[in-house]
Formats: C-alpha cells, sequence, structure tokens
C-alpha cells in the first residue's frame, strides 16, 4: 500500500491540488473523481453502493477513517439515486419491499451508531470492522461463486440448457406471521423478514461504512428469494434512503462529512453508475454475478491478510 | 514593513543598546497569518531575525528555532499480535502533544547543548514535552511517546532539521520551516533560541496564526455551528447530483 500511497501523491505535482476543508488535507482531484468513477460503475452494475471500496482507498490515501466513511456514505447517495432512477424507468424496483426494508435500515442505522461510540471508546473499532469485513465478505463471496459457477457449468461444458432451480425462499422467512404480498419481487411473505434484513443491514451502514449492498443484493435473492430482475433497482432504493439517514447522524455527531470530499466523489460517480447500469443491461447476469463474487472474495483475502501482517503503523492517536 | 524597519532600526542602535551581557534577539517572520484556502498545499515560513552581541563580547551564537502548533490531549494506542491478529492492546494519554512540532538548527543539537538543556527547552522532538497522565511506568511512557512522534514524523508534523537556519556575518539568521497541508489551524508559536557555550542566552517568542478562511473556512464553521443543515445542504447535493446525471444520460 506504500506504493499506492506514493503513486497518489506523486500525481498531486501534475496540479489538480483540491484542499478538503473537514479531513484537513489537501488530495489529488482527479485521483478522487476517477475513485469515485470507479465505484460508481460498480454501484450501477452489480446495485452495490462501492462503499467497501472507497473508504478503504480513502484511508489507505491518507484521509482520517471518520471522515472517509462519513463521505462516502454521501458519495454512496448520489450513486444510488441516478441507479434507482435507471432501474425504475425499467420497473426494476419494488418500492412496497424497499421501503419496508428502509425502516429496518433506518432502526439498524441507530442501533449501529451507538455501538460505533462503544467499540471506540474501546479502541477496537478498526479492528471489529476488518473482522467484519473477511467474515461477511468471505461467506457472501463463496456463496455467490458457488451458485454463479453451478448456473454457468451448463454453458461452459457446451450442454443445452440446464434445468432451472426453483426459486425458493429460506424456511425461516415461510415460518414468519402476517404475510403480504410484494407483486413486483413474486412474493407472498411476511413483511418482518425484509424489515430484519433491512436493520442488520442498516447496522454494518453505520459501522462499516458502507451501503451494504454486497449484502443485501445476495441475501434478497437466496434468503428472501426476490424476482432477480428487482433485486438490483430495491436495494439501490433502500441504500439510497439509508444512507441519507448514516449522512445525516455524522454530520449531527461526528460532525466528520467533507462536502467538498463528497463532491469530487459524486462526481465520478454518478457518472461511473449510468455506464454501470448500461452495461448491466447488456451482460448475462450470471456473468457478473461471477464477477461480483470474485471482486468480494479478493477484497475478503486481502483484509485477512492485512489483520495478520504487521501494519505499517503500530501506533494511532486519537484526540480525547 | 514596518516591522522590518524596526529590526533595521535597533541593528543601526545596536552598539549603543547592547551595555548588559546578555545578547538581544529580535525575531521576525515572513507571515503571521497563514491562510489555509483552496488549494493550499502547504506554506514555507520564513523565520529570520538578528541576534546581537554585547559589547565587547565578540561571541558566535547558534540559533535553534522552534515552532509549535497548538497542542491537544490524545490518547495513544499500541497495537499488538493477539491469536494471530494485530489489534489495540494498550493505551496511554497525553495531556499535551503539539499538532505540529518543527526544530530548526544551524548545527545538530546534540553539539550546541547537552541533553539537560535540550530538554528544558524542548530542543528536538525527541524531547517534547507530552505532559503523560495515569499512572504507568517511565519505560512504558517513553515508548508511547516516541510511538507518537515516529508516526507524526513520518506524516510530515513533527520534524527536526540540523542545518535549518544559516547565520550571516554572525548577525542574521533565517531558518526557513515548510507547514504542510495537513497542518491544523490555531495558534502556533515560533521560539528562537540564541545558545553559545551550551547556555540559552536569549531567547523570544513570535506568533503565527494559521486559519482557514473563505469557503474553506465557512464549510468549517457550517459543519460545526449548523450540522443540521449542512447534513441536508449534503444530502441535496448527492441528490441533485445523481438526478441531474441520470437526466442527462437518460436523453443522451
Amino acid at each position: 500500500m506504500r506504493g499506492f500511497h506514493r503513486l497518489c501523491h506523486s500525481a498531486n505535482r501534475y496540479g489538480m491540488d483540491v484542499y478538503l476543508p473537514i479531513a484537513n488535507l489537501s488530495v489529488n482531484g482527479l485521483f478522487i473523481v476517477l475513485l469515485g468513477g470507479l465505484t460508481g460503475i460498480l454501484s450501477g452494475l452489480f446495485g452495490v453502493g462501492g462503499g467497501f471500496l472507497t473508504t478503504p482507498l480513502l484511508i489507505f490515501y491518507g484521509i482520517p477513517p471518520t471522515v472517509a466513511a462519513a463521505s462516502a456514505a454521501t458519495q454512496v447517495t448520489g450513486a444510488s439515486v441516478s441507479g434507482v432512477l435507471a432501474h425504475s424507468r425499467r420497473n426494476g424496483v419494488d418500492y412496497r419491499m424497499g421501503t419496508v426494508m428502509v425502516g429496518g435500515g433506518v432502526i439498524g442505522a441507530l442501533i449501529g451508531a451507538v455501538l460505533f461510540r462503544l467499540l471506540q471508546a474501546l479502541g477496537q473499532i478498526d479492528v471489529v470492522i476488518n473482522i467484519l469485513y473477511v467474515l461477511m465478505l468471505g461467506s457472501i463471496g463463496a456463496l455467490m461463486m458457488r451458485e454463479a459457477i453451478v448456473a454457468l457449468r451448463p454453458a461452459l461444458l457446451g450442454k443445452g440448457g440446464a434445468p432451472v432451480r426453483k426459486r425458493r425462499h429460506h424456511p425461516l422467512v415461510a415460518s414468519l406471521p402476517y404475510r403480504w404480498r410484494f407483486y413486483a419481487s413474486g412474493l407472498y411473505i411476511s413483511p418482518l423478514a425484509p424489515l430484519i434484513l433491512g436493520m442488520l443491514v442498516g447496522i454494518l451502514t453505520m459501522l462499516m461504512g458502507v451501503g451494504g449492498g454486497f449484502l443485501l443484493v445476495p441475501a434478497m435473492l437466496y434468503i428472501l428469494g426476490m424476482s432477480g430482475n428487482v433485486v438490483v433497482g430495491t436495494s439501490l432504493y433502500q441504500i439510497l434512503f439509508v444512507t441519507m439517514v448514516t449522512t445525516m447522524t455524522h454530520a449531527l455527531t461526528t460532525k466528520a462529512v467533507d462536502i467538498v470530499l463528497a463532491a469530487l466523489l459524486l462526481l465520478g460517480s454518478v457518472m461511473g453508475a449510468q455506464f454501470g447500469t448500461q452495461i448491466a443491461l447488456k451482460a448475462r447476469p450470471e456473468y457478473l454475478r461471477l464477477a461480483l463474487a470474485a471482486l468480494v472474495l479478493v477484497i475478503a483475502l486481502r483484509m485477512l491478510y492485512g489483520l495478520g501482517v504487521q501494519p505499517d503503523e503500530i501506533y494511532t492517536v486519537a484526540p480525547l | 514593513m514596518k516591522r522590518s524597519f524596526a529590526v533595521l532600526l535597533l541593528l543601526l542602535a545596536a552598539p549603543f543598546l547592547t551595555a548588559q551581557s546578555e545578547p538581544i534577539l529580535v525575531p521576525e517572520v515572513s507571515q503571521s497569518r497563514v491562510e489555509v484556502r483552496q488549494g493550499f498545499t502547504g506554506a514555507n515560513l520564513l523565520l529570520y531575525g538578528a541576534v546581537i552581541a554585547p559589547r565587547g563580547a565578540a561571541e558566535d551564537y547558534d540559533i535553534v528555532v522552534v515552532l509549535k502548533g497548538p497542542a491537544e490531549p490524545v490518547r495513544i494506542r499500541e497495537k499488538e499480535r493477539l491469536a494471530g491478529i494485530w489489534m489495540n492492546a494498550g493505551a496511554s494519554d497525553f495531556r499535551s502533544a503539539p499538532s505540529f512540532f518543527a526544530v530548526a538548527s544551524s548545527q545538530p543539537v546534540s553539539e550546541i547543548v547537552d541533553e539537560r538543556t535540550a530538554a528544558i527547552y524542548e530542543l528536538g522532538t525527541d524531547f517534547i514535552q507530552l505532559s503523560p497522565s495515569g499512572q504507568i511506568d517511565p519505560e512504558e511512557q517513553s515508548r508511547y511517546a516516541s510511538g507518537l512522534v515516529e508516526l507524526r514524523r513520518r506524516q510530515g508534523l513533527y520534524k527536526q532539521d540540523p542545518q535549518g537556519v544559516r547565520i550571516s556575518e554572525g548577525v542574521l539568521y533565517q531558518a526557513r520551516i515548510a507547514l504542510p497541508s495537513n497542518v491544523t489551524t490555531g495558534a502556533y508559536t515560533a521560539e528562537t533560541f540564541a545558545i553559545a557555550r551550551g547556555r540559552v542566552l536569549a531567547s523570544a517568542t513570535a506568533r503565527i496564526e494559521v486559519e482557514k478562511v473563505g469557503l474553506e473556512g465557512q464549510v468549517v464553521v457550517a459543519s460545526q455551528r449548523w450540522a443540521l443543515f449542512y447534513g441536508m445542504g449534503a444530502i441535496a447535493l448527492s441528490l441533485a447530483m445523481g438526478w441531474l446525471a441520470g437526466r442527462v444520460f437518460a436523453r443522451g
């Protein structure tokens, strides 16, 4: 990561310096816009916010972790709104399901804020975040990878279409009471399932500074059993509102939202999101899922390696 | 301009003023106000002045300049490998860690004064008085303190330059200290010491104000005082940009 860091700063010689008033340092504006663009493409392509990529990269660049997480949340809002618009034009959003999950997400974000404070006081927030990343990304990545390979095997072997596995939600979901009809998702299930799911994602949004799309998308597919064509749009819809709440929570408590940093990230990501959506419409979903699974696994392995290897800085400073 | 003129005047008057045995130190700073605004990539401070020997004493002085940023209480955490994972294990609190600390001297401090004097006047990054609080043993405290110094040194916030001061004609001195862009804003003090025979003979202090101005200053004020509106503004900005991009691309 030293090399990456040097690369970022050597680019600064070519002008484009932008001073970030809250982060308290000057950065290469072009680099931040490109970083935003990259996460925007992921956002439009997979329905994940891309926060799991932005936040660590901003921290490597030297931006304080809290500012990175808070401003990344603001950026994800912008990336999701253009994604939601793009997906809603082709009826790819289940608003009813999304709204239930948003309700859970808001509750989760507030629980997450309390947990954040507690872990910060104990000095263990960083290691908890890293372990969560490894566990989440590792297990979800492995699950998705298996599914994608199973789905692709017939195509790869050149045989005719394999019998399509019947979509089913998890037995636990079926056991919950008060069923509602979610027409767009093709489901008749209890709203408690998406509410709890939204809540878990809300906690992670606040703790890890990520939108939670990488958790939400597979959970919607494999636990709720939602119809594939509304998964990405609905996930973006949930992320849109939960990141708005997260931005507000950060603005009021940590005061770490850097509007200049967020604007630069947004500039790249809103455009990237449009490109991502275009690609998503053309590519085959099995290949997309395989690619996302590979990306998620790579990041999980990188973070696992980071936990075991002696860090560059043994000491960290926190204001009292 | 007016102050440079005063320096000149003092220089001319020097032979008449120096009846006492201590030298007179007249420090000056290239800018007493550093403005952090858009495009700020750091500032180069020139700290200069004159040291005037008392009558009859034709001594060569060494000059040491110490520039300090506002101090703040900090907690330093130390990572250790536990069960194969690197995590924070211990912590130590310090009541006054300067956010910026730079020492420039005309030759290595160890050749100018002994360690005791260096510690008294904080003439080096090894001698920063961090005021440890809490009850932990001194050895552990110094380990944490050197951890902090090393960390901030790599961030460019703590530094020392043993050739940072140039003295011409034994009277005029000048030191250049670079402030990086990640400095904390607030009141900075520049202390200048004239040293001979291992003794600090004269010292003088100049103040430098580092502040955020213009839009950058307003952003900070807004985020602190009008947090609700600031948060709403950030959300509105992201929604507007996302919506705009969606419209533009939908048409194209």
